[in-house]
């Protein structure tokens, strides 16, 4: 399918290896050289094939494996997706739980008010913002780059990471917490929980107890969702910050029309996201006994 | 926990409220789109003052790093907004609501069918969609970007459409309506829509100002309408670099934004109540 979709893209890609002006004979040469001049269902074998020996071909553009330029930026969009990730759990697992069980009190509605707020932000604002407060006006952390060496001078690598993974907490904290607050909610609401305070547990500690693991399991699902999305959706931030990550790759690649790069990209990402959507299956399964049953009764 | 007896009322004015303000933000955004057509404050295409000025008695918000008035930008962004989200959701909604519709009465296999590939699409982000989109067509445009986001949003739409419209499909009236003799086009327009419309019509609010969010996001990567066409994240994209000397640029387009998209989710959430008086709460 990715495939197929990218050969719509109108303009032969061997035009991104000649300059302006060139002849009839420099064009198919180039043409031979990216293979573009074979029929389409050639091309596609061709493609599949390589796909199979983890071999994505090499960039029109730089000559490099595509593969080797990907591991490269997976080394910065990988941190910063997962400490995002890690950022957002830590803000709305408390603060989603303390919302709906205080959903009385003021700050309760402040809570939910504010992740409204939340989900109505572009990502790419929450960043101008950042940059606005912390590297403006505080000159607390660098705007924008990425070391040169990468990780191999790690303080300097977290230090340029700290907006950005902020960036990508308190937006993606902030829907992640609405699910919490509704998984809580129904927690509150069920009679396991009436059950357990009956039988004589104090308010916390049936919680604690049961409302965890129960409200933990739709939750799940929503985390692998949201880490899928963060990964796919980090060409924003990236860009914001001018990270040179996965999705700046793609973008670069998208305006050169190197094919190689865009499907190496699109492919590596959609198997992240297989791979997430697995593990959030998994660990369902782990926190919630049922589901494992029905899994064996064959309904898979 | 939480008593019933006082919380539906309190909730009702509060859902009520929801309505009120989603309905003031979005008017606001449309009167001042709708007076751009007639009038702006200064030239949008030319320099009307010195180069990022601060904001002032003759310029309210400021110029742009080429002296043109920012607030004149700021207005004309609104319209491009409002376009991009009807554009994109009258496309998403003839498209969606289709093949919603047909893949509820398809047979089985071809049912099954549209509906893995629904929801592969569904997988990649809209974002990323509209990208390709994008990238496959010649040249940016406005137009473009609306399409983009509209396919993205149709294939939302589809799934929503075709799991209401099954479940209607099950009631006792179809095989009534049927057996006196109502063809199924009849069964469609008289039973099926009039029962999935309030349901959807809420989507498509919500779908709305994710359109906007994303026709935002498009401009600031580059990918959007181009200039001179005014569009709030471009206008985001180019005050980001001149943030230490005129931070408003940065602030401004991005508070009209948010209020307009936080405006139909309230919007969204009073039509919620409206359509279904039985549910008591919202997400």
């Amino acid at each position: 399918m990715l495939f197929v979709l990218l050969r719509l893209l109108p303009g032969d890609p061997a035009n991104a290896l000649l300059s302006v002006g060139a002849d009839a004979v420099q064009i198919e040469k180039a043409r031979e050289q990216v293979g573009s001049n074979l029929p389409l269902w050639q091309q596609f074998l061709r493609f599949a094939g390589s796909l199979a020996r983890f071999d994505l071909g090499t960039s029109f553009v730089s000559g490099k494996p595509v593969i080797e330029e990907i591991a490269a930026r997976l080394t910065v969009t990988v941190p910063l997706a997962l400490m995002g990730f890690v950022l957002a759990i830590l803000i709305a697992v408390p603060l989603g739980i303390l919302s709906a069980v205080k959903a009385d009190r003021w700050y309760g509605g402040l809570i939910s008010t504010v992740s409204q707020l939340g989900i109505a932000i572009p990502v790419f604002w929450v960043g101008i913002l950042l940059v606005t407060v912390f590297a403006v006006t505080f000159r607390l952390f660098p705007s924008g780059g990425f070391p040169r060496r990468g990780w191999q001078n790690e303080g300097q690598a977290l230090y340029a990471l700290a907006l950005p993974v902020m960036t990508i907490g308190l937006v993606m904290g902030a829907s992640l917490l609405r699910y919490v607050r509704s998984a809580t909610q129904d927690v509150l609401g069920s009679d396991y929980l009436r059950t357990a305070r009956a039988l004589g547990a104090s308010f916390p500690e049936a919680l604690i107890r049961h409302g965890i693991r129960n409200g933990a399991v739709p939750i799940v699902s929503i985390l692998g969702i949201e880490l899928a999305t963060t990964l796919l959706g980090a060409v924003v931030v990236e860009r914001v910050f001018a990270l040179p990550g996965l999705g700046s790759m793609l973008l670069l690649a998208i305006e050169q029309r190197d094919y190689p790069n865009v499907q190496g990209v699109l492919f590596i990402s959609t198997l992240l996201v297989l791979m997430i959507g697995f593990t959030a299956d998994l660990t369902q399964r782990l926190i919630d006994p049922r589901l494992r049953e029905r899994a064996v009764g064959g309904n898979a | 926990m939480s008593p019933v007896e006082t919380s539906v009322s309190t909730q009702k004015r509060r859902h009520s409220l929801a309505l009120t303000v989603g309905l003031l933000l979005v008017g606001i955004n449309l009167a001042v789109a709708l007076l751009t057509l007639f009038w702006t404050p200064y030239d949008p295409l030319n320099a009307s003052g010195g180069r990022l000025e601060a904001p002032s008695l003759l310029h309210w918000l400021g110029t742009d790093r080429l002296g043109r008035d920012l607030l004149t930008q700021l207005m004309i962004g609104a319209r491009t907004a409002l376009l991009v989200g009807t554009g994109a959701v009258a496309i998403g909604a003839a498209i969606g609501v289709s093949l919603g519709v047909v893949a509820a009465f398809a047979t089985r296999l071809a049912d099954d069918v549209m509906a893995a590939t629904l929801d592969i699409l569904i997988a990649f982000p809209t974002l990323l969609l509209a990208m390709l989109v994008v990238a496959a067509s010649d040249s940016a445009s406005l137009w473009t970007a609306i399409l983009a986001l509209g396919l993205a949003i149709s294939a939302i739409v589809a799934r929503l459409t075709r799991i209401l419209a099954k479940r209607v499909l099950r009631q006792d009236y179809i095989v009534a309506s049927r057996t006196s003799g109502t063809s199924w086009a009849g069964v469609v327009f008289r039973h099926v829509l009039p029962n999935i419309w309030p349901t959807l019509s809420v989507n498509f609010a919500l779908q709305f100002g994710l359109a906007v969010i994303a026709e935002a996001s498009l401009s600031y990567l580059g990918l959007g309408a181009p200039p001179p066409n005014a569009s709030w994240g471009r206008l985001l994209q180019e005050a980001q670099g001149t943030v230490y000397t005129a931070p408003i640029g940065a602030i401004a387009p991005g508070i009209a934004l948010v209020a307009l998209v936080i405006g139909m989710n309230l919007l969204a959430d009073g039509l919620r109540d409206i359509a279904d008086p039985t549910r008591g709460r919202s997400r």
